[in-house]
């Protein structure tokens, strides 16, 4: 039967906290990953705002620099790595917002924290979804982009690889600026400030690997991609534990 | 700070009534034994549970079945579909599978909540306020599944302002154990409670 009393003060004095969860020894890691995944892959594609703002946006950007500079073919490519870096990056860091924004307003957030025994897996699947219904997109469309701004055929091929290594970075960098921002109100600067100088060893290296590419006398574009794999493993590796420590802070107040 | 020296043991087969005036900790008590508030100072010890809070918990742009079964995958235990339809029909939502929750009205989105309760197999449920937007049938759903739950070695804490006069249930009114009256309480005291007590075994 149930005890409900006041206790008397020798109980009062401990003030350790401990909280003992005892977790069914049937639980499966991948079940929860492949569940969170499709979720959240399945949200990603029905609300069509969150999936192609970012898209348009960057579609949209980089159109504009023709007309501003001019169709001086060498001036665009020039410029057409660093643009193109950079416009993906900021599509990347515009659709952050919505990653856990709408979790959190909807009270399965909370229901996330409680039962992933590792949250961490379920971060990863939420950015993996969340990368493939936003920046995939932007990785696939780049090669069209890229011949508007005289981009080189040879270099095309890297600036998508660069695109794929990096942008997963990107999301998962961004990943822990949106959980630690996610109870904020309008915390949309905030998470720039807090990721955008993360970002910027990903941006010379992904602008500089496809000018490297586009320019055949120079050196080689190789160690820049071999910069950005790295990153990719530390980040998937070590962003979903941050990201899931951000998310608990967040959610405790 | 919101109660002190408060201790509270809940066994297999107890049902414990949480109640008290607005303000005096319910949430608060229930979200530091789920683990989402490390604001208090005392041990707790607590074993399989299941929380349903206040917030609905469901995605409007999934269908029920889809909050359903991502649900289920949040526990990583294998659930049969047999079982979520037999949950469904039990809270009164037989062939509502397909239906967006976006679209359902605040008491349906409950009773899909209330679903959750039979087909995650947790032995204790902590409830807040588990009768909101609920009907007259849905109150007395939420009577029959905690009586049967208790009945069958479960046990629940549940806050509620509406009782639910269940025979076996104990009464735990928070109101006794608040150390300053609420019109006295600073707020900035209110995110910092100290020297709560409350082990709970389960």
């Amino acid at each position: 039967m149930s005890e409900v009393a006041n206790t008397s003060d020798n109980t009062a004095s401990r003030s350790t906290s401990v909280v003992v969860v005892v977790q069914p020894s049937d639980v499966s890691i991948g079940k929860q990953f492949i569940g969170q995944l499709i979720r959240d892959l399945k949200i990603g594609f029905r609300s069509r705002g969150d999936f192609i703002n970012p898209l348009l946006f960057y579609a949209l950007a980089v159109m504009l620099f023709p007309f501003g500079l001019g169709t001086d073919a060498t001036i665009l490519k020039n410029i057409a790595p660093g643009v193109m870096w950079v416009l993906a990056l900021l599509s990347v860091l515009m659709s952050l917002d919505t990653l856990f924004q709408r979790d959190y307003m909807e009270g399965t957030l909370e229901q996330q924290v409680l039962h992933g025994a590792p949250l961490s897996t379920l971060v990863l699947a939420k950015v993996l979804a969340h990368w493939i219904t936003t920046a995939l997109p932007l990785v696939l469309v780049s090669p069209v982009l890229a011949v508007m701004l005289y981009l080189p055929g040879h270099a095309i091929p890297v600036l998508v690889l660069s695109l794929l290594l990096g942008t997963p970075v990107l999301s998962l960098l961004g990943s822990i600026g949106a959980a630690l921002t996610v109870s904020v109100r309008g915390g949309g600067l905030l998470l720039a400030l807090l990721v955008l100088p993360l970002y910027i060893p990903v941006l010379i290296f992904g602008a500089s690997a496809t000018a490297a590419a586009a320019n055949l006398d120079g050196p080689g574009y190789a160690g820049q991609l071999l910069w950005l794999s790295v990153f990719m493993v530390l980040s998937i590796t070590l962003a979903p534990f941050a990201g899931a420590a951000a998310l608990r802070i967040s959610l405790e107040q | 700070m919101l109660f002190e020296n408060l201790s509270l043991e809940i066994r297999s087969g107890d049902a414990v009534e949480l109640s008290g005036p607005n303000g005096s900790g319910k949430t608060t008590l229930l979200r530091c034994l789920a683990g989402l508030s490390p604001d208090y100072k005392g041990d707790i010890q607590i074993g399989d549970f299941i929380y349903l809070g206040h917030s609905s918990g469901l995605s409007g742009l999934l269908s029920v079945r889809e909050n359903q079964r991502w649900y289920a995958s949040l526990s990583g235990k294998m659930v049969s579909e047999e079982d979520l339809d037999d949950a469904l029909s039990r809270v009164g939502l037989a062939g509502y599978q397909g239906i967006a929750c976006a679209q359902l009205s605040a008491g349906e989105k409950r009773r899909v909540i209330l679903s959750r309760l039979l087909y995650s197999n947790a032995a204790l449920w902590l409830l807040d306020e588990p009768l909101t937007a609920l009907d007259k049938e849905g109150v007395a759903l939420v009577h029959d599944l905690i009586a049967s739950h208790c009945k069958s070695q479960g046990a629940a804490l549940y806050a509620t302002h509406q009782s639910l006069a269940l025979d076996a249930a104990q009464a735990l009114d928070l109101g006794e154990y608040g150390a300053i009256s609420k019109t006295e309480r600073p707020y900035s005291h209110i995110a910092n409670p100290e020297h709560n007590e409350f082990p709970v075994d389960v």
